[in-house]
């Protein structure tokens, strides 16, 4: 069977290629710190020397739209071309070509319909910054083939918190019970308190940092239970109107596990949000 | 009142590089032919599938018209699209975060709980 070798979870701050590649006096001050962040974060993928990547994102209303929108989506296809024009034109993401891993794909897909998650799927999918940025950060190789998952934190009615968690426990069930020998990372990103299009946009930390303290606490100590006490749909609106973006942080709780402390763990408070880094090692930490 | 078609006016326009320059260049001109030409397009189909029955309202179509963001955040239009369209119209004519800035501004008298974007 698969080994599950490294769970990631990460926000995605579609700003890092452009921070990361400025120079003189276009790069911001930030800029050094966050480098270092991030290279010791992608060491610990490195460490785990996946050899699939199951990336668990969201579509930022790209491909996917109100007049056929998905709840859970998994991509299965050769190949998954990547970051759509207004990513290009606000964020000056580059254009990309991931390699897709189909087998597992297609086993996600029927086992998941097996464990009554009724998973859409699409043989042609666009994949945005809510993937890209974590291949940006972790993999800029951009060598290994993956499998898309999305979900929708972005457009009502969305599942319940609970059910990003079952999914993430669900999730890694279905990779550790596919047939093959390769090692696999699920890797997911998401957000803390985030506030786009409203009145605490753009402040000087994220809308909510009383939030974002106990959120990173949930996570780095995988307190599913303490989490699910307190989050519920009604009760994201007030972090910051995109917080919902959190749900996909638990799904990676689930992944990892209840009670399973992080092996890194790493923030960084910016303008507009705080960053978040999180990697467990299911089989013992390789380092 | 449709949630759904000012968000849909908001993502076709956003998508189309062409069609962002002439609502910033004519808001009053793009909204008028979005409506007669776009409103009932079925995104993922032909142009003969027409759908029959999306218009918006006069406080809909005056909120495009005006560019006025304020507004389209009180009747409900999703917030990301809104934000997204208008920093590719308008940031090119401020400094760095001077227009995200104002925009959030011009909102400081919004209180919780924001209004529903459910479509």
């Amino acid at each position: 069977m698969a080994e599950l070798v490294a769970v990631v979870a990460s926000t995605h701050h579609p700003f890092y290629h452009r921070a990361s590649t400025a120079t003189g006096a276009d790069r911001p001050p930030f800029a050094d710190e966050w480098v270092a962040k991030i290279e010791r974060f992608r060491e610990t993928l490195t460490a785990a020397r996946p050899d699939v990547l199951v990336m668990v994102g969201s579509d930022h209303f790209h491909q996917l739209w109100l007049d056929n929108m998905p709840q859970f989506l998994v991509g299965k296809a050769p190949f998954f071309d990547a970051n759509w024009h207004n990513e290009e034109r606000e964020f000056g993401l580059p254009k990309m070509t991931l390699r897709g891993e189909e087998e597992l794909a297609a086993h996600i897909l029927r086992d998941g319909l097996d464990r009554d998650f009724d998973l859409a799927f699409s043989n042609e999918l666009r994949i945005d910054h809510s993937i890209t940025c974590p291949i940006i950060t972790l993999r800029p190789e951009a060598d290994l083939p993956i499998v898309p998952v999305y979900t929708n934190i972005f457009a009502p009615p969305m599942p319940r918190p609970q059910r990003f968690v079952q999914l993430g426990q669900a999730l890694r069930e279905m990779v550790e019970s596919w047939e093959s020998d390769k090692r696999v990372a699920v890797i997911g990103t998401g957000h803390l308190s985030l506030e786009l299009g409203g009145p605490r946009q753009f402040g000087e930390h994220g809308p909510d940092p009383d939030f974002d303290r106990k959120a990173v606490e949930w996570i780095a100590k995988g307190d599913i239970e303490g989490c699910l006490a307190e989050v519920t749909l009604d009760s994201l609106h007030h972090p910051g109107n995109a917080t919902h973006g959190f749900m996909d942080f638990m799904l990676m709780m689930g992944v990892a596990g209840a009670g399973q402390e992080a092996d890194h763990v790493d923030t960084l408070d910016l303008f507009h949000t705080m960053e978040a880094y999180f990697t467990w090692y299911p089989q013992g930490d390789p380092r | 009142m449709s949630k759904y078609l000012l968000d849909k006016f908001l993502f076709t326009v956003d998508r189309d590089p062409e069609l962002t320059e002439r609502y910033r260049e004519d808001p009053v001109g793009t909204v008028r032919w979005w409506e007669a030409e776009m409103a009932n397009t079925l995104l993922n189909s032909t142009a003969a599938e027409k759908t029959t029955w999306l218009a918006f309202s006069d406080e809909e179509r005056r909120a495009l018209t005006e560019q006025d963001h304020v507004t389209l955040f009180a009747m409900g239009a999703h917030p990301f699209l809104t934000l997204t369209l208008f920093i590719a119209m308008f940031e090119r004519d401020h400094g760095p975060m001077e227009y995200q800035l104002a925009y959030a501004r011009a909102m400081d008298h919004v209180t919780m709980p924001y209004p529903d974007i459910s479509t």
